[in-house]
């Protein structure tokens, strides 16, 4: 795991098992999965059934072996080679099972793990289509848990709970009729009892699901806490805080144990219950047949096997509770992963074409937009980018510079207005061929588990290790990438923890630089890097931007001074644009933040 | 994860001890209750064939309902020791565990900044909540297990051999074949289920990943790639899963084989002394249901077996964090109830570097002094030191040589509580806590009135926006404050700092976010409502420390320059560096 699981990573117990809502259709869907291993399917289907049947009939066989050769009813000798042959009749009874058995389980595996992995590989495919807006409004921790806890009670419910429901069912069935060849009044004295257990064994799950909810609320707290405390431990540290949060913990500890208690035990007591029920049978069928014997003349080798076959019958029984829980949290967690599947992936329309050669030529004509269509971010907004140019956009947070880089890039579409590149509306380029021509410096540095060399590549696939290295130097990143342990070929891990946002930042423009794309887009994309670097990187930066339809995004103004045109944006809209001598000169918003004298913030 | 036999259990019960011993009775009657199953488990059979021996030989019905009433008074025993053995042993585990997390919680806010920074957050997390779970997991196992599985062994054992001693001796061939088969699968079997972990870590990680990034995928057009990768390691991981099930499902098939194998021997014997020696056929079907309860109480024991090696990981990784020697305590402080009233601060020949090992020093031979009340400001380019610098103020880290002097004295001799507490600091990472605005900064004085609040946000700049929320000081802060903009997590950050009325206050560029108008003003305002404490502020921006009494310019690790800024700009080639790389900025202003 990542350093930080993320909100994911207690997700398998968080609240209640929730059930599913369709439950036929999902566990038709899920079954899709094993469509491809039918023949296997079926081959462990027979060795279910063989091996059930062997262990029943072994278990009836033994009667017969006694009575015929050990110590016939009729007071005739013992018939050792008979006995002989008896046991090898029962040791190849015995040999089927066990054969049956293996291969049941192992087809099953294979079955299981297949479809697990054609899930998770369907999911990550659809995933990677999915649009921008998804990401945005599901946190990371919440698609995780798709993969992670979902998938892991699926692979539970096909690797065991289905073998065993089949199995169960089997000698529930097989048992019975034997039971009621054996006795038909003692039959119905064991199935009595039947219902019996059912109602309590409801009745305990049901107990403890609900002091379970309340367990997992509390474990959540805990978690929670532990994590939110560890990760700001030294603010803690700085403020002399540890007193006080040892305390606040103890608390929640303390009520996570009293929680745990009740849930564990509500939990617990299933066993010994069921366990006991089973015993009250055991004795009610043998008081029962023991005086059917005396009062009836039912004979005493018939109540011996009866009684096992009654012990034999409620095992099954009392599982089958559990293994519905199980069968039911996984159609649940199918039903997640398949809605996450079933969501619209990024439209295409028919229209859409790849584009060639883009000059770079941007125009953003009239566009409004909003996440919600209640609340608009950008209203009206036109923008004009001639080949080459440095466009800068300017404004506090929120207003909507960064949602301009979204809606270039086709990760949100626009409600209305449009944008063109090179005089085609970006609606009509393939999503694919528009992007692979626009290249984007994002201010949340992201890096991937692999080398530098490796994640600098990420910008061009087909680049060579020069051409990496060059792009390196072209962002001034060669210098540090140097002096790490293994230069370019230096591991980074968990996002690149062990490097600084400056030169995580640097790395990105690095990527940037790397790829070929006509327009680029730089979202604060030097926002850590401290004042020296930058300066030291302003020529390789401008030339990463000559050429190149360049939209600059920054907060410290003294970047865009240079800018062809800048655009101060507030509330979504564009209050001033001008070269930055221009709005200097009109002594307006521009000024005022170039100034100090108002807040950007 | 891989298989840890229990080394050095002694080392690791000495470790446990302290929360075993206050539930000592518990973890005692716990299992005790338990062997009230076995008891019923075994006697049960004897009755029933009591019944029938006695009851139907002699037909007499009475007898049969005394025997089933003596059968369901031993049931209403299991019960009730069940029930019991449950509840003690769960509250044994669950109450040892809650001591243990506490005490984990306990151990890492002792631990200094260099012990957080060995181990890795999310790994103090895993430790404190999985690991954790773990442990109680395999003890409530144990627990209930304790009893039950050598209880049934020896109670089978015995009634056995009261049976039949002869008969008895197939299990000195069966025991050693099902020992030996299942260590053979605890060998092979389980470093491959550590290989599986491995892979699905890591393979989950890369999904976590490819979703945090998403944008980068997505505008670098890599879907392909990054679903060809996927795949790539989701078939590795399906083989390393399928490789590490096949070992295990050999498992179900050799203890069936060992059953089978034990039943046809024992009839097989049994049968030739019931026919040669006269043996009764009944005792032969009793001798049979012991024996399977024998192997079963193996294999039970075997699985504590399993569950213990697995917890194992666990417990090393629990009992590594409560090990951990805490580097930095104030155990011997000379001076514990001094505290410290002015604020000067010294730095002698400090020299620092984070681990002993690495040759190159962080901070090399600093020396310099700031008067009580002056504000200093440090300049210096990523990586020069200055955060590291000013954490030895509040002694976050100790020095490898030199001393850090406050007021006079060795930081070392002041109690952490009376340092800390003097020294307001915001760090440069900082993070405000899940609660309401006023609950954050509260942090600075517990017992702050709702003017003193309002006085330190004001100061900070924060009380406008603040007063903006609907809820006000009242308004809830996400985890981490993410609800707060950049800017203004800052301002809050401060405010909490400020409201710790400290003598020496750090800002570790921790107005970064904040426009420069916002930060002059803040500035502005430290010059009344700090005007005795000493400041001490590092900055990107020239802007932000051009007007303090003294200016420490940092290049790799030594001072590079020091004096006003008058002063540097003639005499500190590195200062004009840094000061021409922003002066576009001056042109204007």
């Amino acid at each position: 795991m990542p350093p930080m699981g993320g909100p994911g990573r207690n997700a398998r117990n968080s609240g209640p098992i929730k059930k599913p809502k369709n439950t036929k259709a999902a566990l038709k869907r899920l079954m899709g999965y094993t469509r491809e291993d039918r023949g296997r399917m079926v081959f462990a289907f027979i060795c279910v059934l063989l091996s059930s049947a062997s262990t029943l009939t072994a278990s009836y066989m033994l009667r017969p072996i006694i009575n015929n050769f050990i110590s016939p009813p009729d007071g005739s000798p013992g018939d050792i080679p008979g006995l002989l042959r008896g046991l090898l009749v029962m040791a190849a009874v015995y040999l089927v099972g066990v054969a049956a058995t293996y291969f049941q389980s192992r087809t099953m595996i294979s079955v299981s793990q297949r479809a697990l992995s054609r899930i998770r590989a369907e999911l990550f495919e659809k995933m990677q289509r999915l649009p921008v807006r998804f990401f945005d409004t599901h946190t990371t921790g919440e698609v995780m848990s798709r993969y992670t806890n979902d998938v892991d009670t699926i692979g539970e419910m096909l690797n065991n709970t289905i073998v065993q429901i089949i199995s169960g069912t089997i000698s529930i069935v097989g048992t019975l009729c034997l039971m009621l060849y054996t006795n038909v009044w003692l039959t119905i004295v064991t199935l009595v009892m039947a219902p019996i257990m059912a109602k309590v064994g409801t009745a305990i799950a049901a107990r403890s699901r609900r002091h379970f909810g309340a367990q997992q609320e509390a474990l959540g707290e805990v978690n929670g806490y532990i994590e939110e405390h560890v990760t700001g431990q030294k603010v803690i540290k700085v403020f002399c805080h540890e007193d006080k949060s040892v305390e606040e913990f103890s608390e929640l500890n303390d009520k996570l144990r009293n929680a745990q208690v009740m849930a564990q035990f509500a939990g617990g007591i299933m066993g010994p219950a069921m366990n006991a029920m089973s015993q009250v049978n055991y004795t009610l069928t043998s008081c029962v047949g023991a005086l059917f014997c005396v009062l009836r003349g039912f004979d005493v080798g018939g109540l011996t096997v009866f009684v096992n076959f009654s012990r034999q019958f409620s095992r099954p029984i009392n599982e089958f509770a559990q293994q519905l829980t199980i069968v039911m949290s996984a159609l649940a967690g199918a039903e997640r992963v398949f809605n996450v599947m079933d969501i619209e992936p990024e439209s295409v329309s028919e229209d859409e074409k790849p584009v060639d050669n883009v000059k770079g030529d941007v125009v953003i004509n009239d566009v409004t937009f909003g996440y919600n269509p209640d609340k608009m971010i950008l209203k009206d907004v036109s923008i004009y980018a001639h080949p080459g140019q440095k466009i800068a956009l300017v404004g506090s947070t929120g207003a909507g510079k960064t949602t301009i880089t979204n809606l270039i890039t086709r990760f949100y579409d626009i409600d209305k207005g449009e944008i063109t590149v090179d005089g085609v509306n970006i609606e009509n380029i393939t999503r694919d061929s528009l992007r692979k021509n626009i290249a984007v410096v994002l201010q949340d540095t992201h890096l991937f588990t692999g080398t530098v060399m490796e994640n600098i590549r990420y910008g061009r696939l087909d680049a060579s290790d020069d051409e990496v290295r060059a792009a390196a130097l072209t962002s001034s990143a060669h210098g540090f990438i140097r002096h790490l342990p293994d230069g370019y070929d230096t591991v980074l891990e968990g996002d690149g923890s062990n490097l600084s946002q400056g030169q995580r930042q640097l790395l990105n423009i690095a990527r940037a630089a790397l790829s070929k794309a006509p327009i680029l887009v730089l979202d604060e994309a030097t926002s850590s890097v401290d004042t020296m670097t930058e300066k030291h990187i302003n020529d390789g930066m401008d030339k990463l931007m000559e050429n190149r339809t360049t939209f600059v995004i920054a907060h410290r103004l003294s970047t865009i001074r240079n800018a062809d045109a800048i655009m101060v944006l507030e509330h979504g809209e564009i209050i001033e644009r001008g070269t930055h001598e221009e709005l200097l000169a009109k002594k307006g918003r521009y000024y005022e933040l170039y100034t100090g004298i108002k807040e950007l913030d | 994860m891989c298989m840890q036999y229990p080394k050095g259990l002694d080392n690791k019960l000495k470790h446990y001890w302290k929360y075993i011993k206050p539930y000592g009775l518990l973890f005692i009657f716990g299992p005790l209750l338990m062997l009230t199953e076995v008891l019923g488990e075994i006697v049960l059979p004897k009755i029933m064939s009591g019944m029938i021996n006695v009851g139907i030989v002699n037909s007499d019905p009475a007898y049969i309902l005394g025997r089933a009433g003596l059968m369901i008074g031993f049931i209403c025993l299991m019960i009730i020791g069940g029930v019991g053995g449950h509840y003690l042993s769960i509250k044994a585990s669950v109450y040892f565990s809650a001591d243990l997390r506490k005490d984990l919680f306990k151990k890492v806010q002792e631990f200094s900044f260099k012990n957080i920074d060995d181990f890795s957050t999310g790994s103090l997390v895993t430790r404190l909540t999985n690991d954790i779970t773990q442990m109680q997991n395999l003890i409530r196992m144990s627990l209930i297990m304790a009893m039950r599985a050598p209880g049934m062994l020896i109670g089978g054992l015995i009634m056995a051999l009261s049976i039949n001693v002869e008969l008895a001796k197939v299990l000195l061939y069966v025991i050693p074949c099902l020992a030996a088969a299942i260590a053979a699968l605890l060998r092979w079997g389980f470093p491959k289920f550590g290989m599986m972990q491995k892979k699905l870590d890591a393979l989950n990680s890369s999904i976590q990943e490819n979703i945090t990034n998403v944008r980068v995928v997505k505008s670098f057009v890599r879907e392909d790639f990054e679903i060809e990768k996927f795949r790539k390691s989701n078939r590795d991981l399906m083989e390393t899963t399928l490789n590490a099930l096949k070992t295990v499902v050999f498992t179900m098939p050799v203890m069936m084989l060992a059953m089978n194998l034990t039943t046809l021997l024992i009839v097989w014997n049994g049968g030739q002394l019931v026919i040669g020696s006269g043996m009764q056929v009944g005792d032969l079907t009793a001798f049979t249901t012991y024996i399977v309860q024998i192997l079963m109480s193996l294999m039970m024991l075997s699985m504590i077996i399993m569950q213990f090696s697995r917890a194992m990981a666990s417990s090393r990784r629990i009992i590594e964090v409560l090990d951990t020697e805490v580097d930095l305590t104030d155990d011997k402080a000379a001076h514990k109830d001094a505290v410290i009233s002015s604020g000067g601060v010294e730095f002698r020949n400090v020299c620092f570097r984070y681990y002993e090992s690495r040759k190159e020093n962080v901070l090399d031979n600093i020396s310099f002094k700031i008067e009580p009340g002056e504000t200093v400001g440090i300049i210096g380019t990523t990586g020069s030191g200055k955060t590291t610098l000013v954490q030895l103020i509040p002694r976050l880290y100790d020095v490898t040589s030199g001393e850090v002097l406050v007021d006079g004295v060795n930081v070392k001799d002041y109690s952490l509580e009376h340092l800390r507490t003097a020294v307001g600091m915001v760090l440069q990472k900082n993070v405000l806590f899940s609660g309401t605005i006023r609950d954050n900064l509260k942090w600075g004085d517990e017992n702050a009135t709702a003017e003193e609040i309002e006085a330190a946000a004001e100061s900070a700049q924060a009380h406008g926006f603040v007063s903006g929320f609907t809820d006000g000081y009242e308004t809830e802060l996400d985890q981490g404050g993410v609800n707060v903009s950049g800017g203004q997590k800052q301002r809050l950050c401060i405010a909490r700092a400020l409201l710790k009325k400290p003598k020496i206050l750090i800002l570790d560029d921790s107005t970064s976010a904040v426009d420069t108008a916002t930060e002059a003003r803040i500035r502005e305002a430290f010059k009344t409502s700090l005007k005795d404490s000493t400041k001490i502020i590092i900055s990107q921006r020239i802007n932000s420390v051009m007007d303090a009494d003294k200016i420490i310019v940092l290049d790799d690790g030594r001072v590079a320059g020091m004096g006003t800024h008058e002063e540097l700009l003639k005499t500190s080639s590195s200062y004009r560096e840094i000061y021409s790389s922003q002066t576009d900025m001056k042109e204007v202003s």
